[in-house]
């Protein structure tokens, strides 16, 4: 009895070494090949070193997905490839893109300008291949600029604003001071949060524009207070999308009040607090592979990879003409570690998704509550809704 | 009705006296063990344990309790007369539910950071064998003939079925997204799954490793993304089974053959581990959010009382 036992030991351990990736791998596995596009911008000038400037963002994300779906792919017989083009400042971006197009790529996933994507949503469309936009949040993009071949994997601004507003709401926190930058996204933030602002009957107070002409020798200090007189309100609202001088509002304005926007209390599609619905595990994942923890763009990037991979395991077709199908079937569902089931708005591709609203150390809540009812899910009171959407494939 | 009157006729079959059953609760955020007392849920004690511990189990004669301590990346082992911890197992990292085989001796763990299966001889203490599974592996049931050792994985979505003889990967099956718990039937012909995100509950034949059927979930006045069915209990009569909902804070009852449900029972906040008393008069339920657990008549279906045992009560297991 005793020699059976060693043997069976034996023939365990030596399984054990052997086992690996070997389990029920495919002799013939069908490829899938993945594009990841990059568009370098030039770097904003910082407030301070605290944050690295990261030039992996977004790909760290797709790698990620591309390893999580080929061990999917090793019980199904599909293998996953991703190729990066990284095109720098000053590049040609639709050249990148047209490579990868000849090369046979049919899943583009985009960390570019809004005006590029733009370019690129007809030729995904022409080519039939898909493309995912990982960055940018422009509602243009999801409006008048849609693309019947381009999916939303990151939040609006819209969807983001409406986030902050429904929970203001809960709060009564219903007088806003708008302080924004002069950039091109500080003006579509601000857009975007005075929709918000007048869906759900919260009062814009008072708009004022940081212009740089203070004094340098001025401390933030001495200018904030100053600068944030006027009328009083609850909360004041920041959009300082490059974080050029939002971090200094904290504590240095008239009043005593919070601060939300871009920076304080900030709307994200990810963060690195959030822990709840097994995201630990997959913050885990990330810091392990990447150094560094997780953002709103690499996780968008893991997300459209694993909306390819989800869409081909459960179709068995690798053909994008299927996969766009399913992806906009009631059969998909994604499960993105936000407690409920991702899923696509069939009017302009964007990905419903629940929103968190963090600060530096800690979740606050994560919208909508359920309390914000809607007739088809609670998730479609943030951002732009079927009935007002303008996109038109 | 009358299905229903017939279910309950024979469920009082096995309502005879209550007999004395001791739980044993984990408490994720309290790094400590509950000990209550199931027939008045009273709280007798709480004992330390390892960080954010989870699965728990007791050996086949009941003297030593295993329980997965997550974040210290070990199953410890406590001697259930002392309850003190006397020993640890190498679960590799990051162990959130395990069980052990009927033959006593070989524990299977997931390691959610590690896309893997870890075999652990309880008379050793070794690992034995490492399985390569899915992303984020997370339940585990093994059929009462020992046969199949099944594993979920979260991520991406299958129910692999392993050979506890080998200790390899026979079939791989695709369920709904965000496969949580599985649990065999008493006869081990049948494998029910819970999907988390896709709200369902599928059943699986053994036999061929296929959905037979799958079900969803419907409560007035509960929005559909709240049901997020996890823990599964079956009833060894075979009639019926139990399936916690999570955030929707319900257990429901489903009629096995018709896999329908007979009756939403109304618990703790996210409902997520289910045990029975070992006379099987009562269901235990941990209710993580609102920190209790809530003590069901198996008979009558009807909640009889929730108590407060800690922080996050997560794993259960009782005694007799």
């Amino acid at each position: 009895m005793k020699g059976i036992l060693i043997v069976q030991r034996l023939v365990l351990c030596s399984c054990w070494l052997i086992t690996g990736y070997s389990s029920g791998v495919f002799a013939d596995s069908v490829s899938v090949k993945m594009g990841f596009l990059t568009e370098q911008t030039p770097t904003p000038p910082a407030l301070s070193n605290l944050d690295s400037i990261l030039t992996d963002e977004g790909i760290q994300g797709a790698v990620l997905g591309i390893s999580d779906n080929n061990r999917t792919g090793q019980f199904t017989g599909h293998d996953y490839h991703l190729k990066h083009e990284s095109v720098p400042v000053g590049g040609n971006v639709l050249q990148a893109f047209d490579r990868l197009l000849r090369e046979g790529y049919q899943y583009v996933i985009a960390d570019v300008r809004a005006s590029t994507l733009k370019k690129l949503s007809p030729i995904a469309l022409a080519n039939k291949v898909l493309l995912f936009n990982a960055s940018s949040t422009d509602v243009e993009l999801r409006n008048a600029s849609c693309g019947a071949n381009t999916f939303h994997m990151i939040p609006s601004d819209a969807m983001k604003a409406d986030a902050l507003a429904q929970f203001m709401l809960k709060k009564r926190w219903k007088k806003w001071y708008m302080v924004r930058g002069k950039d091109e996204k500080d003006l579509n933030f601000t857009r975007a949060i005075k929709r918000a602002a007048k869906r759900f009957g919260i009062n814009v107070v008072e708009e004022k524009v940081w212009n740089f002409d203070h004094d340098a020798r001025r401390t933030a200090q001495a200018d904030i207070p100053v600068f944030t007189q006027g009328s009083d309100y609850d909360v004041l609202v920041v959009a300082d999308v490059k974080g050029l001088f939002g971090e200094y509002l904290a504590m240095n304005t008239w009043l005593p009040r919070p601060i939300i926007g871009t920076q304080g209390l900030v709307p994200r599609a990810w963060h690195r607090t959030h822990e709840r619905w097994g995201a630990v595990q997959m913050q885990n994942r990330f810091y392990e592979q990447a150094g560094r923890w997780m953002n709103d763009v690499d996780y968008s990037s893991w997300l459209a990879v694993r909306a390819v991979g989800e869409a081909v395991t459960r179709t068995e077709n690798t053909t994008p003409k299927e996969v766009k199908a399913f992806l906009l079937g009631d059969e998909f569902s994604l499960a993105g570690f936000k407690g409920v089931k991702l899923t696509f708005r069939g009017w302009n591709h964007q990905l419903r998704q629940p929103i968190l609203l963090a600060m530096p150390r800690s979740i606050v809540s994560v919208l909508p509550h359920k309390e914000f009812l809607h007739p088809r899910t609670y998730l479609d009171t943030l951002g732009y809704d079927k009935p007002e959407s303008k996109c038109q494939f | 009705m009358m299905n229903k009157y017939f279910l309950l006729l024979l469920l009082t079959a096995f309502s005879t006296t209550s007999l004395a059953d001791t739980l044993y609760i984990t408490l994720e955020k309290d790094n400590a063990l509950a000990v209550v007392d199931g027939e008045t849920g009273k709280l007798l004690k709480t004992v330390p344990l390892g960080q954010r511990p989870r699965g728990i189990e007791l050996n086949k004669d009941q003297t030593l309790l295993y329980v997965a301590a997550s974040d210290d990346d070990t199953i410890q082992i406590l001697e259930v007369a002392t309850l003190e911890i006397v020993g640890n197992l190498p679960s590799g990292e990051d162990p959130e539910l395990f069980r052990i085989h009927p033959n006593g001796r070989l524990l299977y763990a997931s390691n959610e950071d590690d896309n893997e299966v870890t075999v652990v001889d309880l008379h050793s203490k070794k690992a034995i064998a490492k399985i390569s599974v899915g992303v984020e592996p997370e339940g585990i049931a093994i059929s009462r003939d020992g046969k199949w050792v099944v594993n979920t994985s979260e991520t991406t979505n299958m129910v692999h079925w392993i050979d506890p003889v080998t200790q390899t990967i026979k079939a791989n099956t695709l369920v709904g997204a965000r496969p949580r718990a599985a649990a065999f039937s008493p006869d081990g012909g049948a494998l029910y799954v819970t999907s988390e995100i896709a709200g369902s509950l599928s059943r699986l034949d053994t036999a061929t490793k296929q959905i037979e059927t799958t079900m969803s979930f419907k409560i007035a006045g509960v929005g559909q993304e709240l049901i997020q069915p996890v823990g599964i209990l079956v009833h060894p009569n075979n009639k019926i089974l139990f399936v916690a909902l999570g955030p929707a804070n319900r257990v429901a009852v489903v009629d096995i053959e018709t896999m329908t449900v007979i009756k939403y029972l109304l618990v703790g906040q996210r409902v997520w581990n289910l045990a029975f008393s070992p006379d099987l008069t009562r269901l235990y339920t941990t209710n993580g959010v609102s920190n209790d657990v809530s003590i069901i008549d198996v008979a009558d279906l009807k909640v009889k009382k929730s108590v407060r045992v800690g922080h996050y009560p997560w794993g259960i297991a009782v005694k007799e």
